[in-house]
């Protein structure tokens, strides 16, 4: 690869501007074509059913009469998809996620699956399908499985991460630690120390599009999916494994997306589809239900958080330690660990301390969702530095810019920082009229820093161009966010053409180079890197083709504007030549004319927010009221600033309905409760304020234009704004997320009897 | 030479030590020699680690070379959501 991805410090005419989407049109239509919108000839209804306990053995499945009803032309169990996973642990769990093995793990755990001519004899089918369960005790609570009594979830669990193999199994899968310094001599050296334990429960990305998908196995031995995903690729990988097919005969379509924020980075359901479709003979749809979506789908995970920070009397924050507990569903995950490396990463320390516990829980797999884990350790942390700061008697944003971390701090993590936006944003936030506009009776004001790592992973671009000088990028990174008008921009930027002779489109996994998920914020990112170099790629072709055309040596063509240009006096007399002009010729000068790329775009720039927040209230009844909403990020460089603005605003919006009202309600049966969005709300339009955002732009200098991805750290300050704002409004610290009107009630009454 | 400081979990696959000093030229080179003096650290690697390189994050570029005297940070593999 002969590219530099260094950032160049140039101007743009097209970056920066905020031209209209183009997919826009197709959406608010009802003509785009999300995951259920798609049908193939003679498909079938997939349905699947799923345990309604939380922990059983399955001891027996009789699918005998459901296979004889009329009209079901396929049952399935987990004999039919045999464990090809070879050792590999993280993809067994997948399989068994997919469809139950020896024991149903979590309520929705799905166990059996039909393929019917229609949705109604499909049900029927379910019906028939009888599944001997031994019940087993359960455990749901973070806390509680953590204990060395709780009931075992997976016998042949034993913690990771201890020097020494324990001597018993354990729901704790993994012990991970980061940090440096002292901190038993930090403390001692602090006036003040605060110490406080956090509880936050489990929320859904409560995307509006459920799971869907279209799955086709061919006689011919290949096989297509049509699907709703954050990341086609890794789907073709993770099924051709799991049914044991060639990836390269798989071939994956990704549908528009009704949403993600990475509960669609995990396959669910899609192996299964494959499953029965290879049964059947026949195409096979299925959509899961929004209570399956809620059951059986990855949330995130449910923690129980303890912070202690001390400071010297000047402000100076002298050690900070934290320690987190984060659920993963029955199955490990990293979700810990990601927490313990964000928790402390705003602030510059010489003493730090993270330890993060994986612990199983009787729950669905979890699953990532934006800035996965930061959002929790942001939250405890962000509560016990504003503690801490009134207990000093500092300002709270003073307090937090005395500590913040700068261009050669050390991350709590790790490494040294390059060029960092956290002191911008809060200088910003300090300014921004938000902060001195006047707080009536029963309101309070909040703030909270928030970071996320952001990362870039594999990539591979085309750049197309048409005889008649129009411009077709293919990229493999599903647009979730407004990514296709954003790479068009940066093509047009490139090649010096107009946005509008730009056509963006998301490529399937026959007619493009492997692609990473369109996760860790790297979707804009890593193919706007992949588009600069496929652009330039072309412009040495345009250059090379026009050379041609005027009968001269190639070196003194040089590319302005979008025109070829014969440098030097003795060219004097020869017109620029337009990308356009020299597309028209391409037959006769070498063929078609276009720019390919692929590459590992390392070298994402991490990313830092500060939010501001207002609330009300109502002590009576202990409901909220968000009446305002500040986002200050730093983007990099805000490509498209409509969709930078749009996702700190979608951040922010999942953050207050996180903070606030939802969570998953289990009852004692280890049943969810609220699998519905009647009693699992997620914020509507009347719940919101306006929120308003301020971009920064302090580049990436990996990255030839600057930018860093923006689509998660908008998530990661609100739960601990939301919570500073409250507990100011009230008088008392909030420590449980989500901070729902009983569980506000409960701590005035706990206040107020002492 | 290096030096390479892995994170928690990982230093107590190689023993409970977190600073090392290593001779490698690139990423490859420096997993290469890890697990060979400390084997178990081999399924990690399998399972993906980033490597920051002097505070820049690289998670699949293996032939990134490692100038001399670079501080060097083994990360668990990123991803999100």
């Amino acid at each position: 690869m002969n590219f530099d991805p260094r950032y160049s410090g140039r101007n743009f005419s097209s970056v920066g501007t905020r031209p209209i989407r183009p997919d826009g049109i197709d959406k608010v239509t009802g003509r785009a074509r999300y995951g259920a919108d798609f049908n193939m000839a003679g498909q079938l209804v997939g349905r699947v059913l799923r345990s309604p306990h939380a922990h059983a053995i399955i001891k027996k499945i009789d699918t005998s009469k459901a296979e004889k009803l009329a009209g079901v032309k396929a049952v399935i169990t987990a004999k039919d998809l045999p464990d090809l996973t070879d050792g590999d642990a993280a993809m067994y769990d997948i399989l068994d996620n997919s469809m139950a093995r020896k024991k149903a793990l979590y309520d929705g755990h799905a166990v059996a699956a039909v393929a019917a001519i229609d949705a109604r004899i499909a049900r029927q089918a379910l019906k028939l399908i009888e599944v001997d369960y031994e019940v087993l005790p359960h455990v749901t609570d973070v806390d509680e499985a953590a204990q060395h009594h709780a009931p075992l979830i997976n016998d042949q669990v034993f913690t990771e991460g201890l020097e020494e193999k324990p001597a018993k199994p354990s729901n704790v899968t993994k012990r991970t630690q980061f940090g440096h310094g002292d901190v038993h001599k930090g403390f001692a050296q602090a006036d003040f120390i605060v110490e406080r334990s956090f509880k936050t429960e489990q929320t859904h990305q409560g995307y509006i599009e459920p799971h869907a998908c279209v799955a086709s196995v061919n006689p011919d031995g290949t096989a297509d999916l049509w699907v709703c995903t954050q990341g086609h690729f890794v789907y073709r990988q993770h099924c051709a494994q799991l049914l044991g097919l060639e990836a390269s005969k798989l071939r994956v379509t990704s549908s528009e997306i009704g949403g993600g924020f990475g509960g669609k980075t995990h396959v669910w359901a899609e192996p299964v589809a494959l499953a029965l479709s290879r049964k059947a003979g026949r195409p096979v749809k299925l959509v899961m239900t929004r209570d399956e979506v809620f059951r059986a789908s990855g949330p995130t995970s449910a923690t129980s958080i303890d912070v202690k920070i001390g400071a010297r009397k000047d402000g100076t924050i002298t050690a900070a330690e934290a320690t987190l507990r984060y659920s993963c569903g029955p199955y490990a995950g990293s979700w810990a660990e990601i927490g313990a490396m964000t928790a402390f990463a705003c602030y510059k320390l010489e003493n730090v301390k993270t330890v993060g516990f994986e612990v199983l829980v009787n729950r669905p797999k979890t699953a990532a969702y934006r800035a996965p884990s930061a959002p929790m350790a942001a939250f405890a942390v962000e509560s016990s530095i504003d503690e801490l700061a009134r207990e000093i008697g500092m300002d709270a944003v003073d307090f937090r810019i005395k500590n913040a971390a700068q261009e050669g701090t050390r991350a709590s993590y790790g490494p040294v920082y390059g060029p960092i936006g956290i002191g911008p944003t809060l200088e910003a936030v300090k300014k921004h009229p938000h902060m001195k506009a006047p707080l009536k009776a029963n309101q309070g004001r909040g703030m909270a820093c928030g970071f996320w790592f952001n990362f870039g992973g594999q990539t591979c671009t085309d750049l197309n161009i048409g005889m008649d000088g129009s411009v077709s990028l293919a990229v493999g990174t599903v647009d979730v966010g407004g990514s296709r008008a954003s790479l068009s921009l940066v093509a047009a930027e490139e090649l010096g053409i107009d946005y509008s002779n730009v056509k963006a489109i998301v490529a399937d996994t026959s007619s493009l180079g492997y692609n990473d998920m369109t996760d860790g914020s790297r979707g804009t990112f890593s193919s706007s890197m992949a588009t600069i170099s496929a652009a330039r790629n072309a412009i040495k072709i345009l250059k090379d083709r026009a050379a041609q055309m005027w009968d001269i040596p190639v070196d003194d063509v040089v590319w302005e504007k979008g025109h070829a240009i014969a440098k030097g006096e003795k060219y004097g007399n020869l017109s620029p030549l337009s990308l356009k002009d020299i597309a028209a010729k391409s037959g006769t000068t070498g063929g078609p004319i276009a720019g390919h790329s692929e590459l590992v775009a390392d070298g994402a720039g991490v990313s830092f927010a500060t939010h501001i927040c207002d609330i009300e209230v109502d002590p009576e009844t202990g409901s909220t009221r968000v009446i305002r909403y500040t986002v200050v990020q730093d983007a990099g460089k805000a490509v498209h600033p409509t969709y930078v603005e749009g996702q700190y605003q979608g951040g922010a919006a999942q953050g207050i309905g996180w903070a606030l009202n939802e969570e998953y309600i289990y009852g004692k049966d280890g049943r969810l409760q609220n699998a519905g969005f009647l009693d699992y709300r997620i914020p509507v339009c009347s719940d919101l304020p306006m929120i308003d955002t301020q971009i920064l732009e302090i580049p990436n200098p990996n990255h030839p234009y600057g930018v860093r991805g923006v689509g998660e750290t908008s998530i990661v300050p609100p739960l601990a704004a939301i919570a500073n704002a409250v507990s100011n409004a009230v008088g008392v610290r909030m420590t449980h997320i989500p901070m729902s009107p009983p569980r506000i009630l409960a701590a005035l009454e706990a206040e107020r009897e002492g | 030479m290096v030096a390479v400081t892995l994170w928690g979990s990982l230093s107590a696959v190689a023993g409970g030590k977190a600073k090392h000093e290593i001779e490698a030229k690139d990423i490859r080179e420096l997993f290469r020699k890890l697990a060979e003096q400390y084997p178990g650290i081999e399924p990690w690697i399998d399972r993906g680690i980033a490597v920051a390189i002097d505070g820049v994050i690289y998670r699949d570029t293996w032939s990134k070379e490692l100038p001399p005297g670079a501080e060097i940070f083994l990360l668990p593999r990123l991803a999100g959501g």
